[in-house]
């Protein structure tokens, strides 16, 4: 196209946002300042179980402080989850209430105990050290086994349980009898590890309120402004929306870690209504390590039977879910929609059965980490097919192969609940095996021996769901929202646009790949266009962006709108051009009168519905500028091959990354660059949660691994340069064909990585080894293979 | 960070001077681990005397010796062409430690009256047999290490330069810890004249140490295939959660067997 043709679909245009990144101009929350305002500290507990009691007089009375809030102070409504699950006898989930800060008893380390309001923020944390509490000890429950059994304590007195739900899906009926016929069954016991985001931005939170008008703003590092100004205002503090106005600006990174409503959101907008005065918050990292929701924190039994060819008959899971001492926004989805509903993975194992119990313990609230219960189930499903296969004497290839589900079987229906729409896994795995150059394994497996090494490849032929979620599925599942997404497309005068989206970029590039579906559909360069984004003042409505949901779901209702825009610029150039509406033809940008040579272009079109001297007025309504809402059909379905290649070092147990390859179908590719650069984000952290990330607790539930001297954080040097590459199917149920990116790398390659590290010991007869895969405990598995043999 | 005053006086005496004058100073020497540690409240002074202004960061090298003042940053020790030719094991050192902006910041005089049983250069000064120089002495590298995080160094002294002789040959190799990237294990060897001496950082309880299991062995035995079947004790090795004591003795053993490649 000759306008926007270079900058549509398709191409690498550079984002757009960098420049301002770049030069430090970005416009954080921690960069923001209100007039008059004040700064918080939050004394948070030293304890990860005891009743408390606490003396702010001396503090109060300290250089500079304004005000000190403890639990007592803030009668507000608890801090809601937002989504509800019930157990497999039919009750609810046990939902313990969570104030903002505690009143009596905490319950994990990190726990805000009193709200520091001061003139400087040193003055807050001087005042803090004069707070004095008394903490009186309850026994700590960190192991979710210990979790099970009463007598060793109860994380909340008022449910009589630490099981927030025992839930199952699937026919367990059917599985048992499969796994009672089975000619061969793998078992497999299961970590996934605990992990902690850490976005490069902390999480930082102003609250200001006007009290001539009565109004509240809320400006916070999150991936989802809408979404905090329901949880907060409806649940927390009961402000109506059109009091509330909540600014997400440029955010440093969420990974999931940024969508839920946290306590310092509620806080600051509260307290800034109490002292009449603007309230700033910013978590520093060490904070962060303890207050931030963490990811993961699965233990899994699992077990695959199958037929004396390797056909997978039935899949039998069991996990205990880790959520924390309190229930985060998504938690209790997580382990369940986002996680059994996945365990067919890409095979058509015919019965399959998932039980699992939501366990509350004094650490740190679980929630949604990158891919939220994909991984975990991706790790699962990849681990045991490659036992099965090592069991049975089957290629990792062939037995995937053996039980892909074809291409001709679209749309498949799996056994837990998903109807996967498109898929081709033989060609990403085609396509991946040749990239990795799995022929020539072999020979670098014999070179490695040679100087001593062992080497091992692993795969992991995954599937994802996301383009998160049809409201009317999620609705009945127990989402407490919506989950379609909101846009509205302003042509202005000129012909330049503005987009104002409900998706909150946080890294993922959003101005340059809305603005490239912008170019491509109207014409113009992505430079004619701006994406506006992270204020509920500004756009109409928004879910938030999460579960690789961005352009599957607020990509989609752009276009919708702009196909009203469309559809309304064809009746004004016909009224213009006096031809018939339906004779306008949008070609390269311009509005053509089909089989002539009459156009106009977008900014002709514009300026005549903005300057409506001729215009049909009786038909049309002036302006350029038109709003959609869309709700998906279907979830979308990205899967692809991931191939991990390591060396291992036999006298250290270092395990080194020799090669990353990822294939992925992703759909339809708006900008290569931006999908490259969101597969190795991902495969970054796959790879750090394999090998290096694991959030550890000690007895007495002090985090032990609460700063980047204990907590491995992957770098550079820890990978290899990643061969990325991708096959596409198109989605059938969205016009853009797109399914998602930003979480399949994260999916994938857990298990290939650790598929490869057992591949690479498979020869001194280890079958297993848990995640994090440290040099030490690679070394101890080598150490007994050698004692056993 | 506790509100502190700042200075950054012009010789030695000065910054003694004002140290002895106020009652809870504190020398900065690059402030790779002071900075973090008064910014997180676990450590606070009334003045930081910065020692960035006191001439201190000079390297000579003779025939006989690599001279390095104290505040030499770890990149000047690392790309310093003098010492890369006569004590090249010294340079590997500095420019593994941190990251470029420790390097770029943090001093070897910092580290060493710092004594981080992590840290790489105590291994280095340990196994060379260095002397530590400050402004009232001069202190033998045995004498100058007393454990985790203590050194014999008094209140108000200041280490001014460290002496490396320079010996037949030396090597340097470290097993980073997967966070932190200080050492799990370091091991610093050195072939004098006379024998072999063998340092090890990163996993003495009471921080860097000799190893005379691996020193004995080599002193009667020379050899590639000398280590081959060596077994360390782990004995006074720490345990923490990244690795085992028994781990540790490991490391220090395939961390030695490498080194001696490089000595032989």
């Amino acid at each position: 196209m000759p306008d926007g043709g270079s900058t549509g679909i398709g191409a690498s245009v550079k984002r757009k946002e960098d420049y301002r990144f770049l030069v430090g101009e970005g416009n954080y929350t921690d960069d923001i300042n209100r007039p008059n305002q004040t700064y918080t500290y939050m004394l948070r507990s030293s304890s990860a179980h005891a009743k408390f009691s606490i003396d702010t007089s001396k503090a109060s009375k300290a250089n500079g402080v304004v005000k000190i809030f403890v639990g007592t102070d803030m009668e507000v409504g608890s801090i809601p989850c937002g989504w509800q699950v019930d157990s497999k006898d039919g009750t609810p989930m046990r939902e313990p209430a969570h104030p903002p800060i505690a009143k009596d008893k905490v319950r994990y380390v990190g726990e805000i105990i009193a709200v520091i309001i001061a003139e400087s923020l040193e003055d807050a944390k001087n005042a803090a050290e004069l707070v004095d509490v008394n903490y009186d000890d309850i026994p700590v429950i960190i192991d979710m086994q210990d979790a099970l059994d009463n007598s060793k304590g109860l994380v909340h007195d008022e449910i009589d349980s630490n099981v927030c739900y025992d839930w199952e899906l699937g026919d367990s009926e059917a599985v048992d009898k499969a796994i009672s016929e089975a000619a061969h069954i793998t078992s497999l016991d299961i970590r996934n590890n605990r992990l902690i985001p850490n976005a490069m931005e902390t999480r930082s939170a102003i609250g200001d309120y006007e009290h001539a008008t009565g109004q509240y703003t809320l400006y916070t590092t999150s991936q989802n402004p809408h979404v905090i100004r329901l949880l907060m205002g409806a649940f927390v503090l009961g402000l109506p929306e059109h009091k509330l106005r909540v600014i997400a600006p440029d955010v440093g990174g969420g990974f999931g870690s940024k969508i839920f409503h946290y306590a310092e959101e509620a806080i600051v907008t509260w307290a800034s209504n109490k002292i009449r005065r603007p309230v700033k918050w910013t978590s520093d990292r060490s904070e962060a390590f303890i207050s931030d929701a963490h990811g993961r924190d699965h233990v899994t039994s699992v077990k695959l039977a199958l037929d004396k060819d390797g056909k997978f008959l039935a899949l039998k899971v069991d996990t205990l879910a880790n959520m924390g001492a309190y229930l985060s926004t998504f938690a209790s989805s997580v382990p369940t929609y986002l996680y059994a509903t996945l365990l067919a993975g890409t095979y058509t194992t015919p019965a399959i059965h998932c039980n699992v119990k939501s366990i509350f313990t004094n650490t740190v609230p679980v929630d949604a980490y990158r891919g939220a219960g994909r991984p975990e189930a991706t790790y699962l499903i990849e681990r045991i097919v490659d036992k099965a296969a090592r069991e049975m004497g089957i290629s990792q290839v062939e037995i995937r192969r053996k039980n892909f589900i074809p291409v001709d079987a679209f749309p498949y229906q799996t056994p837990v609940a998903l109807q996967y729409d498109s898929g081709n896994y033989n060609a990403t795995l085609d396509a991946a095996l040749k990239k990795a150059d799995y022929e020539g394994f072999a020979a670098r497996k014999a070179d490695s021996a040679k100087r001593g090494m062992l080497r091992g490849i692993g795969f992991s032929t995954y599937l994802e769901a996301c383009g998160i979620a049809p409201s009317a599925v999620v609705g009945s599942l127990g989402a407490r929202a919506g989950l379609f997404e909101c846009a509205e497309v302003r042509v202005h005068p000129t012909g330049s646009v503005t987009v104002f989206t409900g998706s909150h970029s946080h890294g993922q590039g959003h101005e340059t790949t809305f603005a490239q579906l912008v170019s491509e559909k109207l014409g113009i360069s992505t430079d004619m266009v701006e994406i506006s984004h992270g204020d509920t003042n500004n756009i109409p409505f928004g879910m938030g962006t999460y579960g690789s949901r961005s352009l599957a779901v607020g990509g989609e209702a752009i276009v919708k709108a702009m196909d009203k825009v469309i559809a309304k610029a064809k009746k004004i150039a016909a009224h213009i051009m006096e031809a018939s509406a339906d004779d306008i033809e949008l070609n390269n940008g311009n509005f053509e009168i089909a089989g002539t040579d009459k156009s106009m272009s977008l900014a002709d079109i514009s300026l005549a519905a903005y300057v409506p001297h001729n215009y049909p007025h009786e038909e049309l309504e002036p302006g350029l500028d038109e709003k959609a809402f869309y709700d998906p059909l279907n979830f979308t379905y990205p899967g692809g091959c991931h191939i991990c290649e390591v060396e291992i070092n036999p006298n250290t147990g270092e395990v080194k990354v020799e090669g990353m390859t990822a294939v992925d179908d992703v759909g339809k590719v708006i900008n290569p660059m931006i999908v490259e650069g969101q597969i190795h984000g991902g495969l970054a952290q796959g790879i750090g949660q394999a090998l290096l990330e694991n959030a550890a607790y000690d007895n007495n539930g002090q985090l032990l691994s609460g700063s980047y001297m204990d907590y491995a954080m992957p770098r550079a040097d820890n990978f290899v340069d990643f061969k990325v590459g991708n096959e596409v199917t198109l989605c059938t149920h969205n016009s853009l064909g797109v399914k998602g990116c930003g979480e399949v790398g994260a999916i994938g390659s857990p298990p290939a990585v650790i598929n490869a590290v057992v591949d690479a010991l498979s020869e001194l007869g280890v079958d297993d080894i848990s995640m994090p895969a440290t040099s030490e405990k690679v070394w101890n598995a080598i150490n007994q293979a050698k004692n056993k043999n | 960070m506790y509100e502190l005053q700042y200075s950054k006086p012009s010789s030695v005496n000065d910054a003694v001077a004002e140290v002895k004058n106020s009652s809870d100073a504190k020398f900065l020497a690059g402030g790779m681990t002071m900075i973090p540690t008064l910014k997180a409240r676990l450590s606070s002074a009334d003045l930081l005397v910065d020692l960035k202004g006191s001439n201190l960061s000079n390297i000579s090298v003779s025939s006989s010796e690599v001279v390095v003042g104290s505040m030499t940053r770890h990149c000047d020790v690392a790309s310093s062409n003098d010492i890369k030719g006569s004590l090249p094991a010294l340079a590997k050192l500095a420019g593994g430690i941190g990251d470029h902006m420790v390097r770029s910041c943090g001093t070897i005089g910092g580290s060493l009256a710092n004594n981080d049983p992590a840290a790489c250069y105590p291994s280095a000064v340990l196994a060379l047999d260095a002397t530590v120089v400050t402004n009232e002495r001069s202190i033998l590298a045995a004498d100058f290490f007393e454990g985790m995080f203590e050194t014999a160094l008094n209140e108000d002294e200041i280490i001014t330069e460290i002496k490396f002789p320079i010996p037949e040959k030396a090597s340097y190799i470290k097993f980073p810890n997967p966070a932190s990237r200080y050492a799990m294990v370091g091991v610093f060897m050195v072939k004098k004249t006379d024998e072999i001496s063998v340092a090890v950082t990163g996993a003495g309880e009471n921080g860097v140490f000799r190893c005379k299991e691996i020193e004995d062995v080599l002193n009667s035995n020379f050899s590639l295939d000398a280590l081959d079947n060596i077994q360390i004790s782990d004995d006074n090795l720490t345990s923490d959660i990244h690795a085992s004591a028994a781990y540790r003795a490991n490391l220090i053993k395939e961390m030695a067997k490498k080194g001696l490649k490089d000595l032989i």
